[in-house]
């Protein structure tokens, strides 16, 4: 089915699938600053360019723009932009529908939403043929069969006919990628097609991306993750605020990273990096200013100073108060049903024991519906086991009553992946710890309320402002809501929040799967930090093994409602045992 | 779903949309709606200063005069100042939207409130009910309280107030069980809050602030609907200075004088879209306040 | 995430909702009985033409035992029942005619009505939601306020104005609602375009948000064009939430009919109840709301199978 080259050197012989020389997008104003500003690239047939960046350095809109999907009010300006050898610029857009589809493919992240939920998916693969092709009906459905089983979805007869909802990630993300190659385009456009995936789906999907390309066709995958990328690509093209700052040979950008901005992505990636390291460049509190070169090339020498340090044994964590007993937390044979419709239960959690000892971080992994979330829910006790007990500080927990447990929960705090909608929507900042400060102080003897209370109050002011301190906000955001706040900023804020009743034990729910992973690097150095000098102990749930491996001291690994494999994290990744585990090990993205 | 409720929805819901987005400034559809309103309620409050003339003095001799610089508006059959009338008009309008909104709102939270905090058999109940409610769409609630009690203002206030309870219910209840199971009332509970506080301090104050808008959006709405029966001569008489009587009267004249028809509904779409666009207006900046 | 959905069966939850229907019937049937005992004064008088009759004793007496008000309440509520389920609706009082039939000769004029201007009022928000949001923003701010305007339209005032413009000054159309496709031509626009106020209002949102959705810039990436994205994908999105608001767009049309078939003096079901609230014609009353609540009940029924077929994804929960 190739018409083009299978060999994926970029030779002589033609033109590059694609040639990219000088392009600006800006939108608005014509005075106002380009989204995108002067970057140039091509890519060959059969080669894959990674473009890489953090969330608003212009890569989505780079993709975009190379299909005339830009927008309306999009200013593109190029000195030459061609596809196959023919100039894409200044084209109408009768004749960039003609081109779309056909000499150019999209495949977008989450086929949820990218794939029309009220369509069988089968109908949104053939409208690709239906544009460009003069198939009958009947020839365009035995070539969506066809489709799908070259994107690994067997069943083609049911799947087409199913919509998205009632596909899996993995399947969904197939079918997506089936409908962008269904006329086998020269230039496949692939923008962070695997983020929100299972890391064993991302892998599969991955492998096929890779797959198409070596059939011939130039991949562009687009992504905040230089781990994802790093499997498949060839070359990179590192974006910063509309610029590609750096370019060249995959081997050659991770080897020797010259960029500062290349240097915080690589140094960002957590898995296999141990226990301790600096994942991102330290910062100044609040909006951080973008720092120079030459000192974010300090600060990354002095990370990869301090991971040399570290590497080392850990020193035992300070001042670990030898109070209480070494479990902090202690779970024995929790299960957990629920009734789905039709009648059948389902046990989401199915006789889970683990132990946390104080001051070390134990991770929990699952992929999605491995009831790692369940379990959460049972160690916070917001919902109460079927079997089995949860004890804090060796103290019973779950078999109480919420009355019996509520002096307990200033010793358990928690983070959310949804930081924003575990805050009341009409508190500000402020007013979100003024309250977790409150709850913490003493009581006010007569009424037995909250003593420290009132926004005048000085002591909870200073508590406010440590809390702040201690997470690196700014006080400047002291007033914002967190709806104006950043992602990473928001799960700041939770974090202030959880530490204000000065917890033992800190629950964290997939806190970093909802943030880019540079900004995931902070927010783990936070965590990282705070646990060394509060000797917190840490119950850390995540999908993502790489992060997983490198926050924790224990580590067990969950699926279909069991721990499958439970070990020390240095055993546990030299040697696992469970084929589970390992498949699940082999999928994590890591640096080369 | 009643006329309320959809009314809220189109009010409330437009949260989805640019939701991060402040309102810049203020828009001209809400200086405009803010400067109407301005002008209702000094109609409504001191109606001497905005006509000073008196709404129910006769002069045959200017009987169905048409809209000319002395008459603004007109004049109706007896020569009364049809402008005069309008502006006078204005606070029984409005009062009588007032009201049947207060008394549709306060039955409304009081249901929704049971339902959704006390659960169980209370809110199955409270739901059957207001299901049944719900069989009498529209302007039949109304009609079956006027049909029992009889024609009059009295009447057609608490009749439109209990035809649109129902709707504020639903409203509240779902609010109320919404506030109840999101993500912050379980981090509360997390923190070790006691039930009372998270209630006064989270559930209350989240389900309580669209109240504000629900009440601007349905005052609107009970005076479109109270005008009416007013219209149908169910509601206030003629001659008194009330929208919905000035157009049933105007309606036997419509073929010779139009104006006494056209220049009180006139009011009546000022006044309700003033409601919607300020309503809408208040969600935005609660939003981003 | 894949689980495979599991359905309760379809007969289960056709039963299910049967129930409720026939349980909500019964308790409007019991309300406005119980409701209209508080109506002040007897009702043997009320059918002998009110306290101004002065009917004689004898004729009272008469009068209470053919409509059985000489029974125990419990009884009168029985019977009432037990007439309604054989779908008897008693005897009017004012009109000494048969309830049943009276309301249902009614019928058809209401729902031609009421159907015509849901149609129209269907076309017109569609027109206007396609229209603005595809050109640009001040379209879309015309297009918002024209919509927000005519949903603040009273039927009442909007019926004058009509008569106002296309009978008196055009002389084009009957003020009056005679027989005929010209007759109907004022009343179904007054219905419909309030009405199309409101379904603009409901259609524009998810309309926008579909037209922005990911799946919106797969097809675009796909090569379909502007107005394939449109009819193929957004429309249905945007429809689905309008769709399942029939249930309160018919209880508003047939609010509407009360008005409309009073200014315009045309025969239907509005106008038999607003004339029999008039005149206290108490058996009236109560057929015509039975009959509404049925047919208000048939349309939530329906609504919830159009909405199961417009959006699959409702039949999973």
């Amino acid at each position: 089915m190739s018409a083009h080259p299978v060999t994926p050197a970029a030779g002589p012989a033609g033109p590059p699938a694609l040639r990219v020389r000088n392009l600006s997008v800006g939108f608005g104003r014509s005075g106002a600053d380009p989204v995108v500003s002067g970057i140039s690239f091509e890519v060959a047939a059969g080669e894959c360019l990674a473009i890489v960046g953090e969330s608003g350095s212009g890569k989505s809109v780079t993709a975009r723009t190379l299909l005339g999907l830009a927008g309306a009010d999009a200013r593109v300006q190029a000195d030459e932009m061609s596809i196959a050898g023919a100039s894409v610029l200044a084209l109408s857009e009768a004749s960039w529908r003609r081109r779309r589809g056909r000499d150019v493919g999209l495949v977008l992240q989450d086929a949820l939403s990218s794939l029309d939920p009220l369509r069988p998916v089968g109908r949104e693969i053939a409208d690709s043929l239906r544009l460009h092709t003069t198939l009958a009906p009947a020839e365009r459905s035995s070539r969506v069969l066809e489709l799908l089983d070259s994107v690994g979805l067997p069943d083609g007869e049911l799947r087409s006919r199913q919509r998205s909802g009632e596909l899996s990630g993995g399947q969904r993300q197939r079918a997506l990628i089936a409908s962008a190659i269904a006329l086998d385009p020269p230039l496949l456009i692939a923008d962070e097609p695997t983020t929100a995936l299972d890391v064993t789906v991302q892998a599969q999907i991955l492998e096929l991306l890779e797959r198409i390309k070596r059939r011939g066709t130039a991949l562009i995958l687009i992504s905040h993750d230089l781990a994802v990328v790093s499997r498949i690509a060839d070359r990179v093209a590192v974006m910063s605020n509309g610029r590609i700052v750096e370019t060249g040979p995959t081997h050659e950008v991770l080897g020797r990273p010259r960029h500062a901005e290349t240097r915080a992505m690589v140094a960002a990636v957590p898995a296999g990096k141990p226990r301790g390291t600096l994942l991102a460049a330290p910062r100044a509190a609040g909006p951080a200013a973008p720092a120079t070169a030459a000192a974010a090339a300090a600060a990354a020498a002095a990370s990869a100073a301090t991971s040399a340090a570290t590497a080392t044994p850990r020193p035992a964590r300070a001042a670990a108060p030898d109070i209480g007993p070494a479990i902090v937390l202690e779970a024995t044979g929790l299960t957990k049903g629920f009734r789905m419709p039709g009648g059948t239960r389902l046990l989401a959690v199915d006789d889970v024991s683990f132990r946390l000892e104080r001051g070390t971080t134990l991770g929990i992994v699952g992929e999605s519906g491995s009831g790692k979330t369940t379990t959460a829910r049972l160690v916070l006790a917001l919902s109460a086991p079927d079997h089995g007990e949860v004890r804090v500080l060796g103290r019973p927990w779950s078999s109480v009553s919420e009355q019996d447990r509520r002096p307990l929960r200033t010793s358990v705090g928690a983070i959310y992946q949804d930081a924003l909608g575990s805050f009341d929507p009409r508190l500000s900042v402020r007013d979100i710890l003024r309250h977790a400060v409150a709850l913490d102080g003493p009581r006010r003897p007569d009424t037995g309320r909250p003593a420290l209370f009132g926004a005048h109050n000085g002591e909870a002011q200073a508590r406010v402002a440590e809390l702040l301190d201690r997470v690196r906000l700014s006080p400047a955001l002291l007033d914002r809501r967190p709806l104006e706040l950043s992602g990473g900023q928001r799960q700041r804020v939770g974090i202030a929040r959880a530490l204000a009743s000065r917890p033992q034990i800190l629950v964290c729910d997939e806190p970093v799967s909802a943030l880019d992973v540079g900004v995931q690097a902070q927010v783990l150095d936070l965590l990282d930090e705070l646990q060394r000098e509060l000797a917190l102990s840490l119950l850390f749930i995540s999908h993502d093994l790489g992060v997983v491996q490198h926050v924790s001291d224990r580590v067990a690994v969950m699926n279909e409602g069991r721990i499958v494999e439970q070990a020390d994290a240095p055993s546990f990744f030299a040697s696992p045992t469970h084929p589970y585990t390992r498949r699940l090990l082999s999928a994590v993205p890591r640096l080369p | 779903m009643s006329d309320l409720e959809l009314q809220a929805e189109l009010g409330l819901g437009a949260r989805r949309q640019g939701a991060t987005r402040r309102p810049r400034r203020i828009a001209v559809a809400e200086g405009l709606a803010g400067a109407v309103a301005l002008f209702l309620v000094l109609s409504a409050v001191m109606p001497q200063l905005v006509a000073p003339g008196d709404p129910l003095a006769i002069d045959p001799l200017q009987a169905f005069q048409p809209p000319s610089l002395p008459h603004w508006f007109g004049t109706d059959e007896s020569g009364r100042d049809l402008y005069t009338r309008v502006v006078h008009g204005t606070g029984n309008s409005l009062l009588i939207g007032v009201l049947a909104t207060t008394i549709g709102l306060g039955l409304g939270v009081l249901l929704g409130t049971l339902a959704g905090m006390l659960g169980g058999f209370v809110d199955f109940t409270v739901n059957r009910v207001l299901e049944v409610l719900f069989a009498f769409p529209g302007l039949l609630l109304a009609l079956l309280v006027i049909l029992i009690y009889g024609p009059g203002v009295a009447t057609a206030t608490i009749a439109v107030g209990l035809s649109t309870a129902p709707g504020y219910a639903r409203i509240i209840r779902a609010q109320l069980v919404q506030v109840r199971s999101s993500a912050f009332v379980e981090a509360a509970t997390v923190q070790g809050l006691t039930p009372r506080r998270i209630l006064a301090r989270h559930i209350l104050p989240n389900t309580l602030a669209p109240l504000l808008v629900l009440a601007t959006l349905g005052v609107g709405q009970a005076i479109v609907w109270a005008t009416a029966l007013s219209y149908l001569g169910l509601g206030a008489q003629p001659p008194a200075a009330e929208w919905g009587a000035m157009l049933s009267a105007g309606r036997t004249y419509i073929t010779s004088a139009w104006w006494m028809s056209f220049f009180p509904g006139l009011f009546i779409v000022l006044t309700a879209v003033t409601a919607t666009t300020l309503g809408r207006a208040i969600e935005r900046r609660m939003r981003h306040a | 995430m894949a689980e495979p959905v599991r359905r309760t069966p379809a007969l289960r939850r056709l039963a299910a909702r049967l129930g409720g229907a026939v349980f909500v019937l019964w308790a409007v049937a019991t309300l406005t009985f119980f409701a209209v005992r508080l109506i002040p004064g007897d009702p043997a008088e009320a059918i002998l033409g009110g306290p101004g009759s002065q009917a004689s004793a004898e004729a009272l007496a008469s009068v209470r035992a053919e409509y059985g008000l000489d029974q125990p309440i419990l009884v009168q509520y029985l019977a009432q029942l037990g007439r309604l389920a054989g779908g008897d609706l008693g005897r009017s009082y004012a009109l000494k005619l048969d309830v049943g039939p009276l309301v249902l000769s009614q019928l058809g004029g209401t729902l031609v009505l009421a159907g015509l201007a849901l149609a129209l009022a269907w076309l017109i928000a569609l027109a206007l939601a396609t229209w603005s949001t595809r050109g640009g923003r001040i379209a879309a701010r015309v297009g918002s306020g024209l919509e927000i305007v005519a949903a603040s339209l009273p039927h009442f005032w909007l019926a004058t104005a009509l008569i106002v413009l296309f009978s008196i000054w055009l002389g084009v159309l009957p003020p009056i609602s005679t027989p005929g496709p010209a007759g109907l031509v004022l009343p179904v626009l007054t219905l419909a375009l309030p009405l199309a106020g409101f379904l603009g209002q409901i259609i524009r949102e998810p309309l926008l948000t579909a037209l922005e959705s990911p799946f919106v810039l797969s097809a675009l990436a796909r090569g379909e064009s502007a107005r394939g994205v449109r009819w193929n994908h957004a429309i249905r999105h945007a429809a689905i939430p309008a769709i399942s608001l029939s249930g309160w767009a018919f209880g508003s049309l047939i609010s509407g009919a009360v008005v409309v078939e009073t200014v315009f003096a045309r025969p239907g079901l509005g106008r038999t109840l607003l004339n029999a609230v008039t005149v206290r014609d108490v058996p009236v009353v109560i057929g015509v709301v039975m009959v509404v609540a049925v047919a208000y009940i048939l349309m939530t029924l329906l609504t919830d199978a159009a909405t199961r077929i417009a959006d699959p994804r409702t039949r999973a929960r």
